[in-house]
């Protein structure tokens, strides 16, 4: 075996995978993972834990795993991480554990997110729950948002003993990782329930269909409900648009919209009663990881998609993998180009885009070449559905009805990096809530770093 | 789990119904709304709130069924329960945030029509109850399609019942009986018109030539109802807002209706296109410019 390349992992065909949403990747089997867990040097001075979030011990885990001791390999993740079948899954190993990987200087890094998976999977597949705390400290501590900020946040904390109830808006738990990171991607009961179910069996209650600022406000939690901290991690959900004419024309969708309808309302399936529309030529506008989910499932709907994106191949902030994927599945890239205008047919309906050319100019203040517009190369395309994926901002509805909480001008929360101490005394908060929308390892790196700072504050109190 | 604690058919295809939802009764305010989805396999269903009930912790609910969907939830029973039921969200109506003194100098006037009469329903009963006077015109096509006739009566100063067939009350709209009221030389300084988006719409047509500000309540297409996706999002005065989170209710005047219902519509299939013909006739060609006819 050559030690410089990676264990390969198995995945579904292209072709097949096009036509369903079953998971692409189907992770390693049991002589795979010890097979390529024996790559890893076992450094004294690890480098990729240092570009972990969450410092999980990688080698102490991947040294388990080498010897076949799946279920310790298990108890060393969940020391760190309390969604390991999630971020073996989506997180960006490439700038964060594996970019550090010393094996990845003269060959391929070890691959560290694909043994986490395996060992997460391993460990439901055998029933394996992590370890719950010996007894209750008496405090409550109320966590807003079921993602995976909120899950560390409040996984960590019963571990040390608190009595934490979860409040989420929507109908299930799981934040992005219900709604928003497609079945293909993350299967929602076989992994996103099990890991939410193991936050559960940590002693955490989770009350859903409460909206946070409209059901019952933060204050009144603490006041009247007998919370003595609270941890903010109700995300960054609300969705940019462009502004540009024919914005508002049937057929032109936000990708949380549309994959809110395919993901957490499960419109692809036939025996759901959410409708949802893919049409025959799709446009999905962006780049990041969100426009590729949208852009796959659209093409699993059965459309022929473009993603249009103003910036070259370079600059696309999706995941190397996530577009090497939709790339394999046909997923057509207009690069350098950026529409103008949406066209609209006399029934109110997107029947295209006026898109214009860019060219990349000098780098800015923060090092990004900006794009600009090459005058008169404007075209049309046609398409009969426009996915809008520029991003997301925080919603302002918690920020706004919680006296004493500050936030800046991006209505982000304003925390502590260390501590996700807020303005006001009690209140915590981390995750795309403060920083706007980011990765679901940072967030729980937020939320960790949070349960900590609650913690401090309460033994303190 | 939700709980139907009461439940009563008040029309053809138009029910009824108290949920027990401690957290919702507890807060919500006239003009807010919530969700509702029945099973796993439903969808999620906004729906504004009739009335609430702070000590029992119910909600009540109307509802008609227009699809598959609503047909499903209206099989529901007595005992029978919600999987989930969400709220109170959107803005409370505007006039419990006035000066109680302010609005008595007013002179107030809603116009409910077809189910649009159980959102208006709560606020009349609202400003009844702090001693605020208001005129109410509530319309349906028949006789038989009227609701909440005798709760209204109770609440309202001048009750005008309307039907478009003529079979009770005024015969016509609920426009028209704006325009006739007016032609007698009453007098009003401020309109909320709740009800298909084609009513409202012709309502502030006529309340903009009287120069009377009016108030309506968009219900526009949902899924989560808390501003993360921009489904129900529509254009007011120059500016794109969100139903769920900076209404439902808006300056009817700045309103694009035209736009509102062509969104409205994109998702009625042939089948459900055929259903509500069937159901609001005439009140449906409002040029969505989805009916060929």
């Amino acid at each position: 075996m050559d030690v410089l390349t990676r264990v390969p992992v198995r995945e579904q065909e292209p072709a097949v995978r096009a036509t369903n949403f079953e998971e692409v990747c189907l992770g390693y089997n049991e002589e795979e993972a010890m097979a390529e867990a024996a790559r890893c040097l076992n450094c004294k001075n690890a480098q990729c834990m240092k570009g972990c979030p969450v410092s999980i011990n990688i080698p102490g885990f991947i040294a388990e795993v080498k010897e076949g001791n799946f279920e310790a390999a298990y108890h060393v993740i969940s020391e760190s991480s309390a969604l390991p079948a999630v971020c073996g899954r989506v997180c960006p190993q490439e700038t964060q554990c594996e970019g550090k990987c010393i094996r990845g200087i003269k060959g391929e890094p070890v691959a560290i997110g694909k043994l986490e998976r395996f060992v997460a999977d391993w460990a439901r597949e055998h029933g394996i729950k992590p370890k719950k705390a010996e007894k209750l400290n008496g405090h409550k501590v109320a966590v807003i948002g079921s993602g995976p900020a909120g899950l560390t946040c409040a996984g960590d904390l019963a571990k040390l003993g608190y009595d934490v109830t979860i409040f989420e808006a929507l109908h299930q738990a799981g934040g992005v990782l219900v709604y928003g990171i497609p079945e293909f991607r993350l299967p929602k009961q076989k992994v996103v329930a099990a890991e939410v179910e193991n936050v559960k069996a940590l002693g955490v209650k989770i009350e859903t269909n409460v909206v946070i600022g409209k059901s019952v406000t933060i204050d009144e939690l603490m006041d009247n409900e007998g919370f003595e901290a609270v941890f903010i991690g109700s995300g960054a959900g609300l969705p940019r648009f462009m502004g540009i004419p024919g914005e508002q024309a049937m057929g032109v969708f936000s990708a949380n919209e549309f994959l809110t309808r395919n993901n957490l309302m499960k419109a692809f399936l036939d025996n759901y009663d959410t409708p949802i529309k893919a049409g025959k030529k799709v446009i999905v506008v962006g780049g990041g990881n969100v426009a590729m989910d949208a852009a796959r499932t659209a093409r699993r709907l059965g459309a022929e998609v473009h993603i249009v994106y103003r910036r070259g191949e370079e600059e696309l902030p999706a995941r190397k993998e996530e577009v090497h994927h939709a790339k394999e599945e046909g997923i057509i890239f207009d690069l350098l180009q950026n529409p103008t205008e949406l066209l609209v047919d006399e029934n109110g309906c997107v029947k295209g885009a006026k898109v214009i050319k860019m060219e990349l100019g000098e780098p800015d203040a923060s090092g990004r070449r900006s794009p600009v517009e090459i005058p008169g190369s404007e075209y049309e395309i046609e398409a009969d559905t426009v996915i809008m994926s520029l991003g997301t901002s925080p919603n302002p509805l918690i920020s706004s009805t919680t006296k004493g909480l500050d936030i800046n001008r991006r209505k982000c929360i304003i925390a502590e990096e260390e501590t996700g101490a807020t303005s006001k005394e009690g209140v915590y908060a981390g995750g795309d809530a403060v920083t706007g929308a980011a990765t679901v390892i940072l967030a729980m790196g937020a939320g960790k770093a949070a349960a900590k700072g609650i913690h401090e504050y309460l033994s303190n109190k | 789990m939700y709980p139907i604690v009461r439940r009563e058919k008040l029309a053809d295809k138009i029910y009824l119904m108290d949920v027990k939802a401690p957290r919702v009764a507890q807060y919500c305010e006239p003009g807010q709304f919530v969700i509702v989805k029945i099973d796993e396999e439903g969808e999620r269903i906004p729906l504004t709130i009739c009335d609430y009930d702070r000590e029992e912790g119910t909600i009540t609910i109307v509802l008609q069924t227009v699809g598959a969907s609503t047909e499903r939830m209206v099989s529901l029973q007595e005992g029978d329960a919600f999987e989930d039921f969400v709220g109170p969200l959107g803005c409370p109506s505007d006039l419990i945030h006035e000066d109680i003194e302010e609005l008595k100098k007013k002179k107030i006037l809603f116009v409910a029509g077809g189910v649009g009469t159980a959102p208006v329903y709560p606020q009349v009963k609202w400003l009844h109850e702090h001693g605020v006077d208001c005129d109410v015109i509530m319309g349906s096509r028949n006789k038989d399609l009227l609701i909440l006739e005798d709760e209204m009566k109770k609440v309202a100063t001048n009750l005008y019942v309307t039907t478009d067939d003529g079979s009770y009350g005024f015969k016509g709209t609920g426009t028209a009986q704006l325009q006739e009221l007016w032609d007698n030389g009453n007098r009003y300084d401020h309109c909320v018109a709740i009800g298909p988006m084609i009513m409202m719409k012709f309502v502030c047509k006529l309340t903009k030539e009287l120069g009377i500000p009016t108030v309506v309540s968009m219900n526009p297409i949902m899924v989560d109802g808390t501003g993360m996706c921009g489904a129900c999002r529509l254009v007011v005065g120059d500016e794109v807002k969100f139903a769920c989170v900076d209404g439902p209710e808006f300056d009817g005047h700045l309103v694009d209706f035209d736009q509102a219902m062509r969104r409205q519509a994109q998702y009625k299939t042939e089948e459900g296109r055929a259903m509500l013909k069937l159901q609001e006739g005439a009140t449906h060609h409002g040029g969505c410019g989805n009916c060929n006819s």
